[in-house]
């Protein structure tokens, strides 16, 4: 099982290697996003917006990560896969796959937003953190969305129809949660009460793609 | 006769809603006043939402143990009658809100849509809305079926705790949640006025049985059109 994994896993990063334009195109989508937001800005934006803005991004730049994680794969493919893996190896490893390529992608928009759009942030430590968590909660839902919305013909606006209503509350709740490296005084206990529904969230994400993912995955 | 009790109870139910909501005497509160009634009418909406669309679940959870169309059926139209539902919920809320934040609290409307229980309600909708557009982008019927139970089941697993998670943690004007983070999600049954309990339980009895009322009316519709299909199928 665990061999299984690593091997589907192990074959996803390879093909992310050989076939280097996809991970450079998203790449430049971060670029050129964040680069048009600080044409667009004032010169500091407040450190509100800066929040908000940033969470968005987030939004979108993991729907173009994770949408072509099914999308590229073909029938006939898929078809090998069938018969060579069972459907929890095969998306424990999707899941995996999406979770780093997220990780990266979120901590490179970080990065960039910190050169472009000034650092509002009082404890950078902290908000890395967050930012990680909520690159993984985002990764995971749009996993399974974008699973989904390969079996359907119109895929790419499909995943946002769909992803965007249920990703909501882990989206507020993350907000919510960065206002806490933004020097905002929380209650006692709040902060891990919000971090620890963030991640019991992401759980249930892992265990109802694991129970679903079979009856989406047979034609 | 013997199978058609329900209706008649519920006809009876909510002739004693209407009837003894209007007329019936209320606690006198602050702001509120008399359009406290709308506690029958409004949250009863909201009940019988959440009940529709647990149903509309369970079936979707029946239809991926069996593969019988017929629950797919159901999965849909209890799905669609629970949205009507929730958007008669949302008219409701907008007439109380518009003679209770608006004026009387200075309240602006964008101010009223961030109340965290109108988000909840918000996602609700949001999420059937796009079931529906899943099942409409499916031409053939067993897959849309399939597909439409799975993301059904897994958004209405990931719509639970924000109901009843999110509003608990902050604080809103919505009656309920006053004040802090102690708030309940929908109403605190323990402020209730006894004098409100005597119509407002049979009042969510009424309404949830007429809403499921009119989705076995709509199945059956469904049920005749699909026949062939089904014939075929069993």
């Amino acid at each position: 099982m665990i061999k299984n994994v690593a091997t589907l896993l192990k074959k996803d990063i390879l093909l992310e290697f050989r076939q280097q334009h996809t991970f450079y195109g998203i790449l430049l989508y971060i670029a050129a996003t964040i680069f048009v937001l600080y044409l667009s800005l004032p010169d500091s934006p407040e450190a509100d917006v800066w929040n908000s803005l940033f969470w968005v991004i987030q939004l979108f730049v993991c729907v173009n990560t994770v949408a072509k994680s099914f999308l590229q794969e073909s029938r006939g493919r898929m078809l090998y896969f069938y018969s060579i893996a069972s459907p929890v190896e095969f998306i424990i490893a999707k899941l995996l796959f999406n979770l780093l390529l997220m990780l990266v992608m979120s901590l490179i928009s970080l990065l960039l937003f910190f050169v472009f759009l000034n650092n509002p942030v009082s404890s950078s430590l902290r908000f890395t953190g967050i930012v990680i968590l909520g690159g993984a909660s985002l990764s995971l839902v749009f996993t399974l969305m974008s699973a989904i919305a390969a079996r359907a013909q119109q895929n790419a606006a499909l995943i946002a129809i769909l992803g965007f209503p249920v990703i909501l509350p882990q989206l507020l709740l993350l907000m919510r949660l960065s206002k806490a490296a933004f020097s905002e005084v929380f209650r006692e206990g709040a902060l891990w009460q919000l971090t620890g529904l963030i991640i019991g969230l992401d759980f249930l994400v892992i265990a109802l793609a694991v129970i679903l993912f079979p009856y989406l995955w047979k034609d | 006769m013997y199978k058609s009790w329900w209706k008649i109870l519920s006809f009876v139910l909510l002739i004693y809603t209407i009837i003894g909501g209007f007329l019936l005497s209320v606690p006198a509160l602050p702001i509120l006043h008399e359009s406290i009634r709308n506690l029958y009418f409004h949250v009863c909406m909201w009940f019988a939402m959440m009940i529709l669309f647990t149903i509309s679940v369970i079936y979707s959870i029946k239809y991926l143990r069996t593969f019988n169309h017929r629950y797919d059926i159901f999965a849909y139209q209890f799905a669609t009658v629970g949205s009507f539902m929730g958007i008669l919920g949302y008219c409701t809320g907008i007439i109380w809100a518009n003679y209770t934040w608006v004026t009387d609290q200075g309240q602006s409307l964008s101010g009223i849509l961030k109340e965290p229980k109108l988000i909840g309600a918000a996602i609700a909708l949001l999420i059937y809305g796009a079931y529906f557009v899943l099942r409409s982008s499916f031409t053939d019927i067993d897959k849309r079926a399939r597909i439409s139970a799975v993301y059904n089941i897994f958004a209405f697993a990931m719509l639970f705790p924000s109901i009843w998670i999110i509003p608990r943690m902050v604080g809103s004007l919505h009656p309920g949640g006053q004040g802090g983070a102690g708030g309940n999600p929908a109403l605190n049954f323990k402020d209730i006025d006894s004098r409100l309990r005597m119509v407002f339980y049979p009042a969510i009895i009424g309404w949830s049985l007429l809403g499921v009322w009119i989705t076995t009316l709509k199945i059956r519709i469904q049920l005749i059109k699909d026949k062939a299909l089904l014939h075929e199928a069993s």
